[in-house]
């Protein structure tokens, strides 16, 4: 018997009152998922800590809270999200600009970059890609165990739709700044897809600003499809207030040969919880999933991993770090997952986290299955203090305890920015992490976004 | 320059040095050595400001200042370095970005501006090409990956861009090929001049074929037992430490 908890009855409530405003702005593909996805939220609710894999995440403080705001936003918002503009002279980059996820739809709702690559609203691209939306839409996003997929697929009205055609190297990254704006308190449901067809080369960085004080509960999911031999790179940097709560769930399916890179690096944020699901679809695909973070005050904050190798000679790597400052908690869970049929698999996993008091908190849970008896295989997981003996050193050579600290804390993080492949954007990252370790404020330099 | 008068310490409540008296004058070097457990490397750790090991009783006068009262870093600044036996590795801080920051640390300690960058750059250059170290090195993380010789040669370059008054060379020659011995040594040797001083810690009489030392110590249960000139370590190279173990149970008996 399923005893739902009351803040699940509200999302029910709140489905059943708005299912016919939603799907009317959705296309008639995108509808076609939300009764089943519907009845899977009914069924599995939003996870609480007797999930196994959200034992360690809390997200009744933001479930349990009337919003004001809780779909897209209206023209007259995207009015103001116009005004901001991101000046990034350093980072040869095609801006684009989001506010609380969903892509300005007052002009072209969908526009070709001179590339080749297609950029714009969910719902334009359902109707103008008709066909590859129909082909992809939906078949990534998955989950048997967390409701908050089926929560996004049955209530999510758009987001960003991104097509990269057969063949297309985009050289310069695509940089997203998602402004998280709103006057009253929000929740947002992005739903994205991004469909990299073989052969074509693409980067993503994408920046989470929240803009106003409210309390703001994001719940996206993203789905990519990698064709053959694409190679495909998501950047995310969240910079969220201490009230915000972001969740992403993001899907990468790959597909033979093709090459990806995910890096989550989190600044600041009161509560984040990110799902990198990835799927290694095809012979001699490869994966690498990065992540960093730095957390203080009380900060929460998580990251899932599920790395599938599903078919054989496929490469997959995960490194994920965490400093954690005051009484601020973490958590990572890496699962690889090594079918029967995939043989010849390389899979390593290495999380290491920095608690600097004593009241900080980290759980870290390496989880491998292996069902294939041709695998290279390792994980390692280690919390600890600042290295007293590498403290030592650097102060033997005259560099004073602080600095000294600095110094450790941001070579410590320095091993998973050095994987950005973007020149300008590593060193950009490496500045904003050496900015918040120094306690000011992160923020870029030549980007006009006043960030809170 | 140094003077320590009747040095005692212990490490996590075991009595480590007994009572060490010893006077370094500058432009001298001196050697310590002694066999393994003698205490070498903690007087080193206490000469460099380690916390671990605990200051029972004595006195340790550098430049006319209480040195036990000193930060390390504050140590360093004043002129001290140590060369270490394990140098630490450390991941994701580049040589370059740990030695201007040492650097610029020292200048401001001198009341100096900070080196603009292309100066930075030709000292470096200056020093790689003076203790004979492959570049490459210093475009790495500090010590990652290096080998045992490289890291020793590395804590060498590293003493030559501090320039210190007074240099101490925990086992810097150990695990080291003849080569390596080499440079090590000539490096020394090169920045010796008549106003600073080393103390050359080691086991082996080897380096001292290269470093000529004006004064030979060797330090055995916590204290200094024997004092003389440079021939001391050639007869320890031939005798070995059993007949001072025994010159000093002779002593006690009598």
């Amino acid at each position: 018997m399923i005893v739902k908890s009351e803040i699940t009855e509200k999302y029910l409530e709140l489905y059943k009152d708005n299912i016919n405003k939603i799907s009317g702005i959705s296309s008639p593909f995108f509808n076609s998922f939300r009764a089943a996805a519907f009845d899977k939220f009914n069924e599995l609710g939003i996870p609480t800590k007797k999930n196994e894999a959200y034992k360690y995440t809390n997200l009744n403080i933001f479930f349990d809270h009337d919003y004001e705001n809780y779909f897209m936003p209206v023209p007259a918002d995207f009015i103001k999200a116009e005004e901001f503009r991101c000046e990034v002279t350093d980072l040869d980059a095609y801006g684009i600009v989001l506010l609380n996820g969903f892509y300005p739809t007052l002009k072209e709702k969908l526009r070709q970059l001179p590339s080749g690559v297609w950029i714009g609203s969910l719902n334009e691209g359902a109707i103008q890609f008709a066909d590859k939306f129909e082909k992809h839409f939906g078949k990534y996003a998955k989950s048997e165990t967390d409701g908050l997929v089926h929560l996004n697929t049955s209530m999510a009205s758009d987001g960003l739709f991104i097509f990269i055609p057969e063949g297309v190297n985009m050289t310069r990254p695509v940089q997203v700044v998602n402004l998280v704006q709103a006057d009253n308190d929000t929740f947002n449901q992005p739903r994205n897809l991004i469909i990299a067809e073989k052969n074509s080369k693409f980067s993503i960085i994408i920046c989470d600003h929240t803009l106003a004080p409210q309390k703001f509960l994001t719940n996206a999911v993203t789905e990519v499809f990698v064709g053959e031999n694409a190679h495909f790179d998501i950047i995310r940097v969240q910079n969220e207030h201490n009230n915000a709560c972001k969740i992403t769930n993001t899907f990468i399916h790959q597909e033979k040969n093709s090459v990806t890179s995910s890096n989550n690096i989190t600044l600041h944020g009161g509560l984040i919880r990110n799902n990198t699901y990835h799927y290694l679809g095809g012979e001699g695909a490869e994966s690498y999933s990065y992540g960093l973070f730095l957390a203080d005050k009380w900060q929460h904050i998580d990251n899932f991993v599920n790395v599938d190798h599903a078919f054989p000679h496929c490469t997959s790597n995960q490194l994920f770090k965490g400093v954690l400052d005051d009484m601020s908690t973490g958590a990572f869970n890496g699962r690889i997952l090594v079918r029967p049929d995939a043989q010849g698999t390389f899979a390593y996993q290495k999380n290491n986290n920095i608690l600097l008091t004593d009241d900080a908190k980290m759980d870290t849970k390496p989880q491998l299955e292996i069902f294939a008896d041709d695998v290279k295989c390792s994980h390692g997981a280690t919390i600890g203090q600042l290295d007293d003996d590498a403290l030592f050193y650097l102060q033997s050579r005259g560099i004073n305890k602080r600095e000294a600290r600095l110094m450790l804390m941001f070579g410590f993080a320095h091993e998973v920015i050095q994987n950005i492949k973007i020149e300008a954007l590593r060193e950009r990252m490496d500045n904003l992490v050496m900015q918040r370790l120094k306690g000011e404020l992160s923020r870029c330099a030549s980007c006009l976004v006043k960030c809170m | 320059m140094l003077i320590i008068n009747n040095l005692k310490a212990s490490i996590e409540g075991k009595s480590i040095l007994k009572g060490i008296s010893l006077e370094v004058k500058p432009g001298e070097i001196h050697a310590i050595m002694g066999p393994n457990g003698s205490g070498k490397s903690t007087l080193a750790a206490v000469l460099a400001g380690r916390e671990f090991v605990e200051v029972t009783e004595g006195t340790i006068t550098y430049l006319g200042k209480n040195l036990l009262d000193m930060s390390p870093e504050d140590r360093a600044k004043e002129g001290i370095f140590l060369g270490f036996q394990y140098p630490i590795e450390i991941p994701g801080v580049s040589m370059v970005n740990f030695m201007k920051t040492a650097i610029n640390e020292h200048r401001k300690h001198n009341g100096l501006e900070p080196l603009s960058a292309s100066d930075f750059l030709k000292l470096m250059r200056d020093k790689k090409e003076l203790v004979e170290i492959d570049s490459k090195l210093a475009n790495r993380s500090v010590n990652e990956g290096f080998s045992g010789g490289e890291k020793k040669k590395n804590e060498i370059f590293q003493m030559a861009m501090l320039e210190p008054k007074l240099a101490i060379l925990d086992e810097t020659d150990s695990g080291l090929d003849i080569d390596a011995l080499r440079i090590v040594a000539n490096g020394v040797n090169k920045l010796k001049h008549p106003d600073n001083s080393f103390i050359v810690i080691t086991h082996y009489q080897r380096l001292l074929d290269y470093i000529i030392p004006d004064v030979v110590h060797v330090l055995y249960d916590g204290r200094i037992v024997k004092t003389a000139g440079k021939e001391l370590a050639l007869e320890l190279e031939e005798k070995g430490y059993d007949w001072i173990k025994k010159e000093i149970e002779n002593n006690v008996t009598a």
